[in-house]
């Protein structure tokens, strides 16, 4: 990390601390820090990192806002922070200038599909789309003859059903009733639904990443005060070696998100090698959210499964993270058909490439 | 944070793409020739010391040693490149890989200079073969349990006792051994050791070979009686192993031997279930290919970090702990994606040779080097537990 990511990654780390303390927020019960919290971030132009000046964006680097979604995933926050700087991402992919405001994006699953019509409205349903009841904007991907295309839709000429997700964060189907965008340009050439799918999960990566290092600091932590059988329980054998599983657990996720970030914002071109990066990062940041969180409950014990306390906030959102934008499961089937159309010896040469 | 585990994105750096280039078209050459057999890992142990040679001559053994003695000058990126093309080809590396990766550096920090003039240069030529002298019958994990006593004599030290379990000491032209010269003192048990360069072509040594459940004679047992060891012969301060053991253990640790050694079931269960593998066996390569891909980035971030001068310690331990036990369970993974592959395919035969030696082998992977409850206490440790 050079500098210049510090200080944009540090802005974000002192908003949240200032705004978004995790023991206030668990106690606030009807969501008042969400609009100062969102505020700061606002000002701090952090939501629309991804956007070029040009489309009214604060034009940080890809490198620089991949830090900002380590640190909201270290923070384990209920706002559409990576949702919106993934909506003003694809939105600019399209020079589409983008709104003040909350925003998502759709498709987020790779199981649907919308329509470009050709009168230029859009059809179709999303489902799982996050923070959609919140959002005042939804940026879209949509296929039509031609080839893609990328709008902007306002979020209230939508049909919205709301849902929740595993850490009770909104997780919407919304349905695209001919709806007619505010804007909408063509794709470049050879962008498509998969390519916002490949960077949602980058996002997600990077968030699943920084939740598990938190659970690894609060785990470590709690197994040095908490005192059982006359010693602390970080003095067990046991206790010592599931909290080392948990560091290499964090450790992967962090090589295979700060990896594929890495590749992504090195503009290399989206081939082989970069795909296997994007799905790599998704796969193993949410196998690592499972082995994680289990022992991160684990070595909490009760206190660790209750309301009160702060750690359901990282692991529900970083099990919730791994549905987001296409599965482990569907993109190791991906990967794995891809590895399987280049051949066994083809394989080595993939891994081997950077 | 409590525990700051750094794994920077390091790439390669262009050098080395026209190294692999040149490294894999000597291996293809090597195999060509019949030197030795790709879809044959269980030949890996095989001696070749002409195979050897061919690899030093190429500028391939200390690669990032001074070139006073017969060193490259080169970075720990591109010795990276050729270790690993090594493994993945099944490339006989037995004679020299201990000299290479541990031994070496060892004598660069340690030894007198005439020694390093003298063994140094004959390892960059893959002339000598190394064995390392940790375990013995009863201290294996705990090695500061070690007993082989050095007692001193004129001129040296004679050594008496044994130690186990120590691959290559059959063909091995020295090995680096810790002797016991004092006893552990109550403030530090690991107080006493002393590391000592053993020349095993000289009088009052042993070398039993045991076997191993694959059937291969890799370790030994090694017993010194009034073997001589003369005072250059002492590496680094008296008593102190303790002190010198811990930063070659990030060395030791992070390569990548330490997740490809049963890699090849892998590219034979691709080979198998072919182009168009159904749902069940892609989901399972693709998870495999993911978790490989993670560990390598991994991996080359240690590497990455050692170039830069740092000691990333818990981090290594921490890539052999996953690493390791990703390889064990490999040969397990892929024989469940297997199950339902068509006998017909026309690597079958040899999947199963495959399959049947990686099982074999995968045991000793989270054992050899440090096991994985050693890696944890040193990992939690790191995380401010102990």
């Amino acid at each position: 990390m050079t500098d210049a990511d510090n200080i944009v990654a540090e802005t974000a780390e002192r908003i949240f601390a200032d705004l978004a303390d995790a023991q206030t927020i668990n106690h606030d019960k009807n969501g008042s820090w969400k609009a100062p919290l969102w505020q700061a971030l606002t000002d701090a132009g952090l939501p629309l990192s991804w956007v070029p000046e040009e489309c009214d964006g604060s034009g940080i680097s890809m490198a620089e806002g991949f830090s900002v979604l380590s640190v909201a995933g270290r923070a384990g926050v209920a706002v559409p922070l990576a949702e919106t700087m993934l909506a003003g991402w694809l939105l600019a992919q399209a020079q589409i200038k983008s709104p003040e405001g909350m925003m998502t994006v759709a498709p987020a699953s790779p199981r649907d599909h919308l329509m470009r019509n050709a009168d230029g409205t859009i059809t179709g349903r999303a489902r799982g789309v996050p923070f959609a009841k919140d959002a005042k904007y939804i940026a879209v991907v949509a296929s039509g003859i031609g080839g893609a295309s990328i709008a902007l839709v306002d979020a209230s000429t939508c049909r919205i059903e709301t849902g929740l997700g595993l850490a009770d964060d909104p997780s919407d189907t919304v349905h695209f009733d001919t709806v007619k965008p505010v804007t909408l340009q063509s794709a470049p050439s050879g962008f498509d639904q998969n390519a916002l799918l490949l960077m949602g999960a980058l996002v997600r990566s990077q968030q699943i990443a920084g939740a598990l290092e938190t659970m690894l600091g609060i785990g470590v932590n709690y197994s040095g005060e908490r005192v059982a059988f006359e010693k602390k329980i970080s003095k067990f054998q046991a206790v010592q070696h599931n909290l080392a599983k948990l560091a290499g657990e964090t450790s992967a996720a962090l090589a295979a998100a700060s990896s594929a970030a890495d590749a992504f914002s090195s503009g290399a071109p989206l081939d082989d090698a970069l795909f296997l990066e994007a799905a790599a990062a998704k796969i193993r940041c949410s196998e690592a959210a499972e082995k994680g969180a289990a022992i991160a409950h684990q070595v909490l014990g009760a206190i660790g499964f209750t309301q009160e306390h702060i750690l359901h906030r990282y692991t529900l959102r970083a099990l919730a993270w791994r549905d987001d934008f296409g599965s482990e499961s569907y993109w190791a089937v991906e990967l794995g058909k891809l590895v399987a159309a280049r051949g066994a010896d083809e394989l080595w040469p993939l891994v081997a490439s950077r | 944070m409590t525990a700051a585990l750094r794994f920077d994105p390091i790439r390669l750096p262009p050098e080395c793409e026209q190294l692999r280039k040149e490294v894999r078209a000597f291996l293809a050459e090597e195999i060509a020739a019949g030197t030795f057999d790709p879809h044959k890992p269980q030949r890996e142990d095989s001696d070749n010391p002409e195979f050897s040679k061919r690899v030093g001559e190429r500028g391939w053994l200390g690669m990032t040693w001074p070139k006073k003695y017969g060193g490259h000058e080169r970075s720990f990126l591109e010795r990276y490149v050729v270790t690993e093309e090594m493994r993945v080809a099944n490339a006989p590396v037995r004679r020299f890989f201990v000299a290479d990766r541990q031994s070496g550096p060892v004598l660069l920090k340690y030894a007198p200079e005439h020694i390093k003039m003298d063994i140094l240069p004959r390892i960059c030529r893959g002339e000598v073969c190394f064995s390392i002298g940790m375990s013995e019958p009863n201290s294996g994990s705990d090695l500061f349990a070690a007993k082989t006593k050095a007692t001193k004599t004129d001129g040296g030290w004679l050594i008496n006792g044994s130690k186990i379990w120590t691959t290559s000491a059959h063909m091995a032209d020295y090995m680096i051994a810790i002797f016991r010269t004092s006893a552990p003192t109550k403030e530090n048990r690991r107080h006493g050791l002393t590391q000592f360069l053993v020349n095993m072509k000289t009088p009052g040594i042993t070398v039993n070979p045991i076997a191993q459940i694959t059937g291969q004679y890799e370790f030994n047992e090694v017993v010194f009686t009034d073997h001589f060891v003369p005072d250059d012969h002492m590496l680094g301060e008296i008593d102190s192993a303790w002190k010198q053991a811990t930063s070659e253990l990030a060395y030791e640790r992070s390569g990548p031997e330490r997740f490809l050694e049963t890699y090849y079931v892998l590219t034979e269960l691709v080979r198998a279930v072919g182009p168009k593998p159904d749902t069940r066996s892609a989901e399972g390569i693709g998870r495999l290919v993911a978790q490989l891909h993670t560990m390598r980035r991994m991996s080359v971030s240690v590497a990455g970090m050692l170039q830069a001068g740092k000691e990333p310690v818990v981090e290594a331990s921490i890539v052999k702990d996953i690493g390791t036990i990703w390889e064990q369970q490999l040969p397990h993974r892929v024989r469940e994606l297997a199950a339902f592959v068509d006998d017909n395919a026309s690597n079958h035969a040899t999947l199963d040779e495959m399959l049947g030696f990686a099982i074999k082998t995968a045991p000793k992977l989270t054992i050899q080097g440090g096991t994985t409850e050693v890696l944890r206490g040193i990992i939690a440790r790191g995380l401010g537990l102990r």
